[in-house]
């Protein structure tokens, strides 16, 4: 029935063989059981596979098809080869999609990472109630991005909000936040901020509890002080970590959405038109499929380039125990 | 560094800055109970006249029941779907070899790569052709795999130590008997954390419910909370009783499951 039987069972006694029990590659296998074990193989993988075909592997090489064509989801297809892909590397459109999505991350990223590094240092202490602490952090993380970008609208609002309430309590006017071209990104930033770092937080979490306490250690004894111990030795240790927070929070920066679609739809002006916002537009308002499939394409490839970059890039700075 | 007690002043800092995470919850909850909030420029800290007139409002506006029973459901069959299937794949990529299993693997993990933007129009029109437009099974469909999910529980069966299955073969259990009567049963943190994952994902998924459903009694919490804003914009109260009631049943999973979800997460970072 199974590798080990058979080897077992064609073996004198169990001493003579229990060295041969160990490899998985001491198997005699006849012709019915090699099928036994594909058919069991295959009933194991089957539910995971068919869907993973169907509804990720086989749409991703339809929406390339679709790409090479003009079409509004309902009428014929047109040909156009790469044209969509030119027309939209030329449009302003698309090269302000792109730009606020890169704004968007050079704002986000920093203020997480920077926020997260902190707590995670002071949950790394043994500061009250740490694992309440860590769990009130770790709260908006859990929450859709929906209510997120419902309720930071609310607190943000121009003219009723509370964040401008109290900014008027110590003598300064608030910002107009989502309804001001100048501010709509800054404000889908703060909002997404806050729920992302509790995140980054417990991942550097992870991190810190993994640096041994005898580096610590000695780095007092040699006389090192607070600031020198974080630079020479916990961020070093934590390379992997941060390594991880960045890689992660461009992918997911770059596919940011939810929390645009909610709380500005890509507006004022356009100002905080994300990549993936114009591929939902593209599709769903304008009916130029082929051409959200193209920018889908291109963010994706987009994405893929920066990851490997990264990847190749990590030797320099990223530090493996 | 870690050996003394931190400063008064970092405990407090600490403090403040978890305050600065549950205020915005709070403020959403001290709305949904103030009528009218959104109506004067001084807002109520504490509201003068509290009311859930807000939710009384919502229930009647908008099926809400229905609604929440939708999320409830898809996110309760999506995770059971995951469940199932990933640990069986999971199974076979730690136990099961073959020929071009690593190649085989390659392409699941491949799929994790794969923004569901990319996906949407294909899919949209997949759906559309199969009929499945504006139904729970066109939702529920592109979700009951997740790569995601096979590689955690992978990693979890790998650290599983094999002797135990062999002992079990040579006592003369196949492989579904060691699946499910040993391999499973050792796995059951890694499967709490993917319980927990997928059943979040889904319970706030958005942008695939928003382009397949339709009918408004048959859309999801996020779907219709996004759309309340666009009918009622000054209504706050209203729009934050909805937030309200999207956030309990998360807050009550997250209450007792908090331990499997920062682990979970502490644990994707160390790979």
């Amino acid at each position: 029935m199974t590798a080990l039987q058979d080897s077992r069972s064609g073996s004198p006694g169990p001493t003579a063989t229990t060295k041969r029990h160990r490899g998985p590659e001491v198997r005699r296998k006849t012709t019915g059981t090699r099928l036994k074990y594909g058919l069991t193989v295959a009933v194991f993988l089957i539910p995971s596979a068919l869907p993973l075909l169907f509804f990720t592997i086989i749409p991703m090489f339809s929406a390339f098809w679709i790409s090479l064509n003009q079409w509004n989801l309902v009428g014929p297809m047109k040909w156009v080869g790469l044209g969509n892909y030119g027309k939209l590397i030329g449009d302003p459109g698309t090269q302000g999609a792109f730009l606020h999505t890169i704004y968007y991350i050079v704002g986000y990223l920093p203020l997480v990472y920077i926020g997260g590094l902190a707590i995670a240092l002071a949950l790394n202490s043994r500061i009250r109630g740490r694992s309440m602490m860590r769990g009130l952090y770790f709260l908006p993380v859990v929450t859709s991005w929906i209510v997120v970008a419902l309720v930071w609208r609310w607190l943000l609002n121009p003219s009723t909000g509370i964040v401008n309430w109290l900014l008027g309590l110590i003598g300064v006017t608030g910002p107009g936040w989502w309804t001001d071209p100048a501010w709509s990104m800054p404000s889908i930033i703060v909002a997404s901020a806050w729920k992302d770092l509790g995140f980054v937080m417990v991942i550097l979490l992870a991190g810190l509890q993994a640096i041994p306490e005898d580096l610590y250690e000695a780095a007092t004894v040699d006389g090192a002080g607070r600031w020198r111990r974080l630079f020479s030795i916990t961020l070093p240790m934590l390379s992997p970590s941060t390594f991880f927070v960045i890689v992660l929070s461009l992918i997911n920066g770059f596919q940011v959405f939810d929390q645009v679609y909610a709380m500005t739809g890509g507006g004022p002006n356009n100002s905080s038109q994300v990549v993936v916002q114009q591929i939902y537009d593209l599709t769903f308002r304008y009916g130029r499929a082929g051409e959200a499939s193209a920018l889908s394409w291109l963010l994706f490839l987009f994405i893929l380039v920066i990851t490997l970059i990264q990847v190749r890039g990590q030797k320099k700075w990223v530090h493996y125990a | 560094m870690r050996k003394q007690r931190p400063s008064i002043t970092l405990n407090i800092l600490v403090l403040v800055g978890a305050l600065m995470m549950v205020f915005p919850f709070l403020w959403a909850f001290v709305t949904s109970i103030s009528p009218g909030a959104g109506l004067s420029a001084t807002p109520q800290l504490i509201p003068e006249n509290p009311s859930l007139s807000a939710y009384a409002e919502l229930l009647q506006r908008l099926p809400f029941a229905q609604i929440v029973l939708n999320s409830l459901i898809l996110a309760i069959l999506t995770t059971v779907f995951q469940l199932i299937t990933s640990s069986l794949a999971a199974y076979v990529f730690s136990r099961m070899p073959f020929k071009g299993r690593n190649a085989v693997f390659a392409v699941y993990l491949a799929t994790m790569m794969i923004p569901m933007q990319v996906l949407v129009v294909p899919l949209f029109v997949e759906m559309k052709s199969l009929g499945l437009i504006d139904t729970y099974l066109g939702v529920l469909l592109p979700g009951i795999a997740s790569a995601f999910g096979v590689f955690l529980l992978r990693q979890a069966m790998n650290s599983v130590p094999q002797d135990l299955d062999q002992a079990a073969t040579l006592d003369g259990a196949g492989h579904f008997r060691i699946f499910g009567l040993i391999v499973l049963p050792l796995v059951r943190p890694a499967l709490a954390t993917l319980t927990v994952f997928a059943f979040l994902n889904s319970w706030n998924s958005f942008l695939w419910p928003l382009i397949i459903l339709r009918t408004p009694a048959m859309k999801t919490l996020p779907v219709a909370l996004a759309g309340l804003q666009g009918q009622y914009t000054t209504q706050w109260d209203i729009v934050m009783a909805g937030s309200v009631v999207s956030v309990l049943p998360m807050l009550a999973l997250y209450i007792f499951t908090q331990k499997y979800i920062i682990q979970g997460v502490a644990g994707t970072g160390l790979k």
